[in-house]
């Protein structure tokens, strides 16, 4: 099973490093992690992609937790949530194919960013099939070079991951 | 280097420099020890601690100085505090941090560092100790900036000592220390929105727990090193009686129930006592508190308490359910949640499960009758046969009784000690369980003494571990320190040498320690005293003058080489199929 953990963390230096430790040292597969800040800049985002059981998504989301630096850990469910990643494609395109490939790009909603007399650069987002029948189907022109940023997704509605500072003050529940 | 201890800009006067607003930090905190061994980048900091009240013990090696803070922490429950120069005194300490980790033990670690304009640039005696210690520090922290010094130290202690415990390590890098600061408070409280510990278990699951021990016919109650930490042997000892439970302990539980008591079942896990091990695998209810299922504990893991209906009592989420699938889930502190069950919890009478403690009964029987007291005497007193190591732990725990604190080292000697410990309270057993950290006895005793000055502070090591450390003695010859260290002296690495026995086909390499020194004549070099025993007739007057003694004393008891722990649960078993047991 794929699972979509979101993940508030502070954003400080050596967070990510911690991250990332926790995962190859307790063997979790990881399949895609992201990272960017918030509206609030002292808080980064994750969005990690993980294989494994439903015991293993619990270790994950409990492991994170206990990380200082982690604020809040979610599960996004499939069905709940929107998920996107975008990837930048560098196709190799002979002139009298430029028609063909602006076709190609334009029912997969993508943008030609870049175009030189040999290559086109192709941006494109959706979800990771999305993203994987476009390369598919651009290998017949000839792939130079991709980069996909791993997915990064969001809960449907109203619910939002927000950091609210907690009434309760820390300390307070102290022994 | 005179006159650049206090680097002000502004060239104010009347300011602290970054190490003396640690060690007044360190004041505030109540800190009355640490424990170090000095060096070019962590001077700062040894210059503001030579005008302060805290006491610096100056271990002889690093690896010691993490060990000494933590026998300290286990003894006390106070926060051990320990520090090291940058480099190889940092890395030195490394080992000493990750047995406190595994062992969830409080300590706040300082290292010093190259100036904060040099790091990565690989200067001398430049290494990225947060980077080594990521995985086995609770948290760690690089201080870049003088004013975050506050918030850190404040955060150090209090992460280190809340929740499940744990090393904090602070580095610290030479111009941070010599920086100046204005005057600056130390912070009331911490703000940390990632780190809330969960202290009061859900009213709910702890319900549960009370009805599931209500209608259980075969409960047993197995603590761990999380009643130590959390205070709660009254607590346990409360439900034990109140709904007639027997107690099995881990390792590092030991000492958290009254050994002496008729529900005591000893230790269980792999060297775990036959009433133990069989009582968790008949059982039909285990209340685990504070344990976190190592695999020195279950054994083959998919069959532990196969019977049993499983609840799991601890702090820390993360334990609940790692190893063992757990049926009642209580996220909390254990004597808060303890309490919470006692309020629920009806008094049960031993008759109502008659049949479980008639079941106990024939085990403890069965195994006093193979193993218990005396038998290993009749062995020892046979002609030409050598003196037993268990039966000299078993001697040493009678003639001691319940007093003092027993610290060992690792191999079997350590197990012998955790099998027959006859202890009454919690923090009077100090023994290295996650890490199994050879080396760690001597420098952990040093650490235990300093923390409980009256206690009679009783070392059990063998002659491998011992060596790994023995400079300290140096530490507790200096400090006058009447620690009493009794070698089980094999002259082999016993516990390895057990395992080659059973698993290499008898094929022995590399464990015997023939050229050993004159353990005597060594105790006798750092100016202690010492006597060396090889017959089971002088043993008793040798563990009682030994502890009669004022001094720093050493006995070496020449023990069979041959000698295997039991009982033993063979690779890949259930707890319940023992040899010799
Ligand atoms: C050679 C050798 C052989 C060994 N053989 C055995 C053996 O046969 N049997 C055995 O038991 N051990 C044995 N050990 C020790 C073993 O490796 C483990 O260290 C030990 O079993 C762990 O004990 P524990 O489960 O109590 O956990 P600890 O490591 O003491 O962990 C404490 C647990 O309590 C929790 N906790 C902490 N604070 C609180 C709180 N306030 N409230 C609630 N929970 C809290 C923590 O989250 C953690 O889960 C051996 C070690 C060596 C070196
Ligand atoms: C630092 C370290 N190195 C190696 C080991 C592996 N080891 C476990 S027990 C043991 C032998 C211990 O021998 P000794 O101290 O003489 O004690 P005995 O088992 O003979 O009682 C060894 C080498 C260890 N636990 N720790």
């Amino acid at each position: 099973m794929r699972h979509t953990v979101t993940a508030l963390v502070e954003n400080s230096p050596g967070v990510l490093t911690r991250v990332a430790g926790l995962f190859s040292r307790r063997g979790f597969n990881i399949d895609s992690l992201a990272v960017g800040v918030t509206e609030d800049p002292r808080i980064s985002r994750m969005t990690i992609v993980v294989e494994g059981s439903e015991a293993t998504l619990e270790q994950l989301t409990k492991q994170l937790n206990k990380l200082i630096n982690v604020i809040k850990v979610t599960d996004l469910k499939d069905s709940e949530s929107v998920a996107r990643e975008l990837a930048l494609v560098k196709i190799a395109v002979e002139p009298a194919q430029r028609a063909q490939i602006t076709q190609l790009v334009d029912i997969f909603r993508g943008k030609i960013i870049d175009m030189g007399r040999q290559s086109v650069i192709v941006e494109l987002t959706g979800d990771e099939t999305k993203v994987d029948a476009f390369l598919n189907l651009a290998r017949d022109f000839g792939i130079k070079e991709v980069v996909r940023t791993g997915r990064i997704a969001m809960a449907r509605g109203m619910k939002s991951m927000e950091y609210q500072k907690e009434e309760k003050q820390n300390g307070q529940n102290i022994l | 280097m005179l006159g650049v201890l206090k680097i002000d800009p502004e060239g104010g006067v009347g300011v602290m420099n970054g190490a003396e607003l640690i060690v007044k930090f360190l004041e505030q905190e109540k800190v009355e020890i640490v424990f170090g061994h000095p060096g070019g980048a962590i001077l700062p900091l040894y210059d503001a601690l030579r005008q302060s009240r805290i006491r610096h013990v100056l271990a002889r090696h690093e690896q010691a100085a993490a060990h000494a803070a933590d026998g300290y922490a286990r003894a006390t429950g106070k926060v051990g505090v320990c520090m090291a120069t940058s480099g190889p005194g940092a890395t030195n300490l490394v080992t000493g941090i990750a047995n406190a980790y595994m062992d969830s033990i409080p300590m706040v670690i300082f290292t010093g560092q190259v100036p904060t304009d040099m790091i990565g640039t690989d200067s001398f005696q430049e290494v990225d100790i947060t980077g080594a210690t990521l995985p086995f520090t609770k948290h760690n922290y690089l201080v870049k900036d003088v004013n975050l010094l506050p918030r850190v130290i404040k955060e150090a202690f209090h992460i280190a000592r809340t929740g499940r415990p744990g090393p904090v390590l602070v580095d610290l890098p030479a111009d941070i220390c010599l920086q100046a600061v204005g005057k600056v408070e130390y912070p009331s409280r911490v703000d940390l929105p990632g780190y809330k510990p969960t202290y009061r278990g859900h009213p709910l699951q702890v319900a549960r727990a009370a009805t599931a021990i209500q209608e259980a016919k075969r409960p047993v109650l197995c603590a761990g090193g999380g009643v130590i930490s959390s205070g709660a042997s009254e607590e346990l000892l409360t439900l034990a009686e109140r709904a007639a439970i027997p107690v099995t302990i881990t390792m590092m539980g030991i000492g958290a129930f009254p050994a002496t008591h008729p529900l005591f079942l000893g230790m269980l896990g792999l060297h775990g006592l036959p009433p133990a091990n069989h009582a968790v695998m008949g059982a039909d209810l285990l209340l685990a508190v504070g344990v976190r299922f190592g695999n020195r504990v279950t054994g083959k893991v998919d069959i532990f308490a196969h019977q049993a209906k499983v609840v799991h009592i601890d702090i820390d989420p993360v334990e609940i359910g790692k190893n063992v699938p757990v049926d009642i889930p209580i996220v909390g502190d254990a004597k808060l949640v303890l309490r919470d069950l006692l309020e629920r919890v009806h008094p049960v009478e031993k008759v109502q499960r008659q049949g479980w403690f008639d079941q106990i009964e024939r085990w403890k029987t069965s195994y006093q009758g193979s193993m218990g007291a005396g038998v290993e005497k009749k062995a020892s007193n046979e002609k030409g046969k050598r003196l037993k190591g268990r039966w000299v732990v078993e001697r040493l725990n009678q003639i001691l009784g319940k007093e003092g604190i027993i610290l060992t080292d690792v191999g079997q000697h350590q197990m012998w000690a955790a099998q027959l410990a006859l202890r009454e309270r919690a923090r009077s057993f100090i023994s290295s369980g996650g890490l199994g950290t050879m080396g760690f006895g001597l420098p952990a005793a040093i650490g235990a003494k300093l923390g409980c000055p009256d206690e009679e502070v009783v070392l059990i090591t063998g002659d491998g571990g011992f060596q790994m450390n023995m400079q300290e003695l140096s530490v507790a010859a200096k400090l006058g320190l009447n620690l009493k260290i009794f070698i089980l002296n094999n002259h082999s690495l016993g516990m390895v040498r057990q395992l080659q026995e059973f698993y290499y086909n008898k094929e022995y390499y590399s464990i015997e320690l023939s050229d050993l020194p004159d353990m005597v004549k060594l105790i006798e070099a750092f100016g202690g005293t010492g006597f060396r025993v090889d017959d089971p007739a002088e043993v008793d007057d040798a563990i009682k003058r030994a502890l009669a003694s004022e001094a720093l004393t050493l006995v070496d008891f020449l023990v069979d080489p041959n000698e295997n722990v039991y009982p033993m649960v063979p690779r890949g078993k259930g707890i319940d199929e023992m040899i010799g047991g």
